[in-house]
């Protein structure tokens, strides 16, 4: 709609019709490189693809033995319809499992030039030079960079790809990869997960030892219909502190992707672990992942999530408060546009004593789009004296946008305190009319609006996750 | 010292033309003919429901205000069609009644926004964030704001003195050609109505502005006489007059004023 249109309009303006209509070069996100792959699965799942993936790792048996197992659970379980519409998934299109054609590399300069260029593009060399403690970057299913500064090494600090974790050390990866976390069985796409799983990262840090520096890794697919299942698992021992911060991005293909990671956290006693994530994977990927963290006594557990891009978004961070007073933050923004479908929340369970949990969840939709926050919060029967506090707020720029609300509470115990409060808001005509009579254009107005309603979230972030954060929403608040 | 001002500039002309504004399909101005100048204070007067506030959105080009007939012309350029931004561009700025409430915008950032647009308008380079920061600190003191106010969040939770004051800011620092002050006087005590009244004298120090002072008490014109007045009643202009109206109207009390004003015209009909 002109300017004009606007002005003469009046109160005949149709808040349907008002758009902002200008182009944005999305290239930075959705471009592939001419990386050729080492080797790739043919399109589709079944016991071959997984003994190859497997093979090629060069598996030891417990390791085959549990994926087959996952695999035959996967077959038997139908796929859940109580979220977004998956009907558009067809999982026998999808390759499971691509080997870069790279070996890891420690250092920056054996790091292929393809390979840096779309790095570049994503800022990781401006964040290696901001001295963060180290960067593990997985380019499709293998990790192709992987540097940790020698002060942690020392420190006893392991961060390593999953894939060479489990050959390092088996003991410490059979007590912890998909047991008590997250087992094998917990849903159709953990199943999936636990059968073709690749990559990732393994991280531990050792009883008392602080890490000063966030630890970060970046996802990335790539390769056409690239199914992408890199698991990451952290233990943060006794009295340990860590932030690990995950950003993800992938290039735009026409046919539907499949992102299901899998993220195991152990935060022991006394500990505290942050766990940073912003996720804008292309239009077409179906982002169906899990994250959960078993939080023991005095343990604290931070989730921040950004959630941008993909089709259909399924995410629920998890904390299980099993020890007393142990603590769980989770913050979370998520941005859905035209046919998307952003299905985020936080679940909350209180098996202990005097535990605390707090859910600030924000959402944007815009052009159609759908954001929902689907959340958790249960107290166990044996639970005393808990505290929740869950608040959710939706932001719609325009009428055809929607936002849902799903808050399930399963409170068992008469001391428990659980507030809930939840709010949607639009854009007003006034606000528009205000910044606009200060010189701002609609699209500036609309930026600062978002920008404001973000704040609270991305002031807990770090400063250049902050910015990395508030560009990728003004990218999308500007439009596809 | 405002008239050397004067042939320094170019005197520019807001002209309103015979304009009719209707608000949710209801009609309030029935034909409302104007003419403002630079470095001119002109008073619009008019009790409750003249049409005040609605002259002054449909100037600021408010979409819910529909000109339905009319025009509204700026130096022979007729914007009664022109976007908000593009009125604003041209220098228009409207102090609201009540402004919006952006919350999580902080004052700071939201006005580096806008007077870095403004300057790119003018092809200067933007304030860094450092120098905005001064630039900042200088137009509060004049207007003796705290400087925690820099981080409040835009009119969230402001009381009336302080949506004023933080209008009266956005005025200093976007230094408009035309400024519509909006009932800026209402609400406010005797200190509010003279720090506001001090902030249009030393935005006026700074350029030849062009003032249109919305307001229906008389109190506010001791603090800032104006040069001409203009009183508004259902929708049409029934007097205009200069600074001996303007008098006359404070000597006498608006109110008192407009009833003498009524009487007059009984008489005159019949």
């Amino acid at each position: 709609m002109p300017p004009q249109a606007t002005q003469n309009a009046g109160s005949d303006v149709d808040p349907k019709n008002q758009k902002l209509n200008f182009d944005i070069n999305r290239d930075l996100y959705d471009a592939a490189d001419n990386h050729q792959p080492k080797f790739q699965s043919k399109p589709g799942i079944n016991e071959e693809v997984v003994r190859l993936i497997s093979k090629t790792k060069n598996e030891p048996e417990w390791v085959l033995n549990k994926r087959l197992k996952s695999f035959e659970l996967f077959q038997k379980t139908p796929t859940p319809t109580w979220g977004p519409d998956l009907s558009e998934l067809d999982l026998q299109k999808i390759i499971y499992f691509i080997d870069p054609n790279t070996t890891e590399s420690t250092s920056w300069d054996d790091v292929p030039d393809e390979i840096k260029k779309t790095f570049d593009k994503l800022g990781i060399p401006e964040a290696e030079k901001k001295a963060l403690a180290g960067v593990g970057a997985q380019y499709d299913s293998g990790m192709i960079y992987h540097n940790l500064k020698k002060s942690l090494q020392d420190k006893g600090v392991i961060f390593e790809n999953m894939d060479v974790a489990i050959h390092k050390y088996p003991e410490m990866i059979k007590e912890y990869f998909m047991t008590s976390c997250v087992p094998v069985n917990d849903h159709k796409f953990v199943m999936l997960h636990a059968a073709v799983w690749s990559g990732g990262t393994f991280i531990y840090v050792p009883k008392g030892i602080k890490v000063d520096l966030p630890l970060q890794a970046y996802f990335r697919m790539n390769g056409k219909q690239g199914g992408q299942f890199e698991h990451t698992l952290i233990i943060v021992d006794e009295g340990a502190e860590l932030h690990y911060i995950e950003g993800c991005s992938s290039p735009r293909y026409q046919q539907s992707s499949l992102h299901a990671g899998c993220v195991e956290i152990f935060v022991k006693e006394n500990a505290t672990m942050r766990y940073t994530s912003i996720e804008n994977w292309s239009r077409n990927v179906y982002n169906l992942n899990t994250k959960r963290a078993l939080v023991d006594k005095n343990a604290k557990m931070i989730w921040t999530n950004g959630n941008m891009g993909s089709s259909r978004t399924m995410l629920y961070p998890c904390s299980i408060l099993r020890g007393e007073n142990a603590h769980s933050e989770s913050l979370g923004i998520a941005f859905a546009g035209s046919e998307q479908d952003q299905d985020t929340g936080s679940k909350v369970i209180h098996a202990a004593s005097n535990t605390t949990s707090i859910i600030k969840a924000k959402s944007i939709s815009k052009d159609g789009g759908i954001s929902s926050y689907r959340g958790l919060v249960k107290v166990m029967p044996n639970a005393k004296n808990i505290k929740s506090n869950v608040q959710c707020d939706a932001l719609l720029l325009d009428e055809k946008s929607v936002s849902k609300t799903f808050p399930y509470m399963k409170i068992n115990s008469p001391t428990a305190t659980v507030g809930h409060e939840a709010s949607v808001s639009k854009v007003s005509e006034e606000q528009l009319f205000y910044l606009q009579s200060r010189g701002l254009s609609e699209e500036q107005a609309t930026k600062v609006i978002v920008s404001g309603f973000i704040s609270p979230i991305v002031k807990a972030l770090p400063l250049e996750y902050a910015i990395e954060l508030n560009k990728l929403i003004e990218l999308e608040v500007q439009g596809m | 010292m405002e008239n050397t001002k004067q042939t320094d500039n170019k005197n520019n002309i807001l002209e309103i033309k015979d304009l009719h504004v209707e608000v949710d399909g209801k009609p309030i101005l029935h034909g409302i003919n104007l003419k403002f100048e630079s470095n001119t204070v002109h008073a619009i007067m008019g009790p409750n429901g003249s049409g005040k506030s609605t002259l002054a959105n449909a100037i600021m080009g408010n979409p819910k205000y529909k000109v339905t007939k009319g025009q509204i012309i700026y130096n022979d350029q007729d914007i009664t069609n022109s976007s908000v931004k593009e009125r604003a561009d041209l220098g228009i700025f409207l102090s609201f009644q009540y402004p919006a409430e952006v919350p999580g915008v902080t004052i700071n950032n939201f006005l580096r926004e806008a007077v870095n647009t403004k300057r790119a308008l003018q092809n200067q380079k933007p304030y860094s964030v450092i120098d905005f920061y001064k630039l900042l600190k200088e137009k509060m003191q004049l207007l003796h704001m705290d400087q925690s106010f820099r981080t409040r969040e835009l009119n969230a939770g402001f009381s009336g003195g302080e949506k004023k004051r933080s209008e009266m800011l956005q005025l200093l620092l976007l230094k408009p050609i035309f400024a519509i002050l909006d009932e800026t006087d209402s609400g406010l005590d005797v200190d509010g109505i003279k720090a506001v009244a001090d902030a249009i004298h030393l935005a006026k120090k700074d350029s030849p502005m062009g003032i249109i002072l919305i307001t229906h008490y008389e109190h506010f014109m001791r603090e800032l006489m104006p040069d001409r007045v203009s009183v508004l009643c259902n929708g049409k202009v029934i007097q205009e007059g200069s600074t001996e109206l303007a008098k006359k109207i404070q000597e006498k009390g608006f109110a008192e004023f407009i009833k003498q004003n009524e009487q007059s015209n009984k008489g005159g009909n019949q």
